[in-house]
């Protein structure tokens, strides 16, 4: 579905701006600027609180992203636990910092704050799916998958 | 020792929690129909004599708030359930939510007949998309069996801003708006979602509900401390053997809580301290570990009992680096609305770093102090409220770790 075209199912909702937002950056992984200019209109919206909405939620990105994005949560319990050391990993493994995107166009790097899975304290989400426990020497491995 | 006790988590584990039938098999939805059969007042009555106390972190009286909505002349009104859950720590909504989501929407039907309501909606955050599809499927098998009769219930998904897990915040965000907390009065029971009368009540205040109708208020009373009767999911994180969750009456005390439930501390190491409530919790001494959990009690040793995450930190911990990091959560989970906060987050973020990299001077701890306690005061909403917590009672409590680090 291109974006217009999910822009138009999520017209009628009331409030349906964020959810056609999730739904667009299910296909894009980002939001372009065309996208918010038309959210706008078909929401019967000034741009400008069309891009207000857009970049209050730390979900949603203004800017390109890779394909998986890859979310480090280190809120206190995950910082205790040692996120640090895993984003020095991450940093590594993909020779980016974190807030940038690989070359090819496949990883970016984000902090997030608690996820919820603090159970199993330190926690990334690779599009959206939570990875337990995360140990450093993991993190090869889980990339590799994604390759 | 003491014992867990289930009420939320009742059907957590023992059923599918994808089959409604599993759910009904147990005597799921009993409790609606018996709602049904009673006058709105009467049913409000008795949500108000159970003396349940909201489970999102205020403590308002579930009955109380309800009867607000009852009395407001409305052509449509609405009940939300917040599942924002995004206070740093909390996991409990996920758990009832993934195990037993037909409790929660028998609880939020039964709050509908309550006040008149014919629409609600679930505000899930964006975090657990999976969580999102579990519900609609249940959803979508309680329609089909036709149980929720003429309420109908749809989720909104959040996208990332701890900020809207406050209501009037919450209500903005489905409106499709920034998620920025409103001036209040008026409360959304009287002008919430598209300016009706409308509930917002937590997940897990939701899930007690069905209990509650169905076994009575007077049981319900009985359990726990009087003034916050019930049991609390607490989750627990950090320094402690068992990181898990467990469900307790709520005259457990903090001790019972890590040291029988959580095992105590690992590797032979000793408490420093616990936070409990979320990130905007106050961090608590070994000296105050015998009080329980309960919110009023918590209220009195300045502390809260909020959302119920525990989290615990060993001897060995750094706390003024744990505290810095905190610090840095509300600098940037401020919505930026009202300038205290927004200028007051970032500011106290900035001395806590500066203190936590060693270059901070004693006048910036009491800077700090002096910033916190305006913030209490004149934040617009809880966020900014309740940020400067763990700063001032790390101060307090730990004054001698502070002092390590200033030049
Ligand atoms: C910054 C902030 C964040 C909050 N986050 C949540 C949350 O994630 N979940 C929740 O139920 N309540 C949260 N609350 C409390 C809600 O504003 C509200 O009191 C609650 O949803 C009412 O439901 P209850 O009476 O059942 O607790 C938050 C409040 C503030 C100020
Ligand atoms: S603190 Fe990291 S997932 Fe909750």
């Amino acid at each position: 579905m291109n974006y217009q075209e999910i822009l138009a199912k999520y017209a009628d909702k009331p409030g349906g701006m964020i959810e056609a937002f999730h739904a667009i950056q299910e296909e894009l992984n980002y939001l372009p600027e065309e996208v918010i200019i038309e959210a706008a209109k078909v929401f019967n919206k000034p741009t400008a609180q069309a891009y207000g909405v857009a970049t209050f939620y730390s979900m949603f990105s203004t800017a390109k992203r890779g394909k998986y994005v890859i979310r480090i949560c280190e809120s206190a319990p995950c910082h205790v636990a040692g996120a640090a050391e895993v984003v020095a990993a991450l940093e590594k493994e993909l020779g980016v910092k974190m807030g940038e995107s690989t070359a090819d166009g496949l990883f970016s790097l984000e902090f997030t704050e608690c996820v919820g899975q603090c159970q199993a304290t330190p926690v990334i989400t690779i599009n959206g799916e939570p990875y337990l426990d995360v140990a450093p020497a993991q993190i090869s491995g889980i990339i590799a998958a994604y390759k | 020792m003491a014992e867990e006790m289930r009420i939320v988590l009742r059907n957590y584990g023992k059923i599918d929690p994808l089959k409604i039938d599993d759910y009904i098999a147990v005597g799921g939805y009993n409790a609606l129909n018996k709602a049904r059969s009673m006058k709105p007042a009467d049913l409000i009555n008795e949500v108000k004599s159970s003396n349940l106390r909201g489970r999102g972190g205020a403590g308002f009286n579930c009955g109380v708030k309800w009867n607000f909505a009852y009395m407001a002349q409305a052509d449509q009104k609405y009940v939300i359930c917040n599942a924002d859950e995004g206070e740093p720590g909390t996991y409990k909504d996920r758990l009832i939510m993934e195990g037993d989501p037909q409790s929660l929407l028998e609880g939020m039907a039964i709050c509908a007949h309550a006040i008149g309501a014919t629409q609600g909606f679930i505000y899930c955050r964006g975090e657990y998309p999976s969580v999102v599809k579990t519900l609609n499927m249940a959803i979508a098998q309680a329609t089909e069996k036709g149980v929720l009769g003429d309420f109908s219930i749809e989720v909104r998904m959040g996208a990332g801003a701890y900020v809207c897990g406050e209501e009037t915040a919450l209500i903005e965000s489905i409106e499709g708006k920034r998620g920025e907390p409103r001036i209040k009065p008026p409360f959304p029971p009287v002008v919430g979602l598209w300016g009706k009368p409308t509930i917002v009540n937590n997940v897990e205040t939701f899930a007690n509900i069905p209990a509650i109708v169905e076994k009575g208020a007077a049981w319900y009373a009985g359990i726990g401390t009087p003034s916050y009767p019930g049991t609390k999911i607490v989750t627990l994180t950090g320094d402690v053997v068992n990181k898990t969750f467990f469900e307790v009456p709520t005259d457990t005390t903090i001790r019972e809580v890590i040291f029988d439930f959580g095992g105590g501390i690992p590797d032979g190491k000793g408490f420093k301290a616990v936070q409990i409530g979320g990130t905007s919790g106050a961090f608590i001494p070994a000296a105050n570990l015998d009080t329980p959990i309960g919110f009023d009690a918590m209220t009195e040793i300045g502390a809260v009992l909020g959302s119920g995450a525990v989290f615990v930190l060993n001897d060995t911990r750094d706390i003024v680096d744990v505290t810095a990091r905190i610090a840095k959560f509300f600098a940037h989970e401020s919505c930026g609305k009202c300038a205290p906060c927004r200028e007051g987050t970032m500011r106290m973020h900035d001395l806590m770093d500066k203190i936590n990299s060693g270059r901070g001077k004693s006048a910036d701890v009491v800077l700090l102090n002096k910033l916190g306690r305006v913030m209490s005061y004149s934040c617009l909403c809880g966020l900014g409220q309740a940020a400067p917590a763990p700063v001032m009672t790390t101060i307090e409590h730990f004054p001698a770790d502070y002092n390590a680090k200033l030049v």
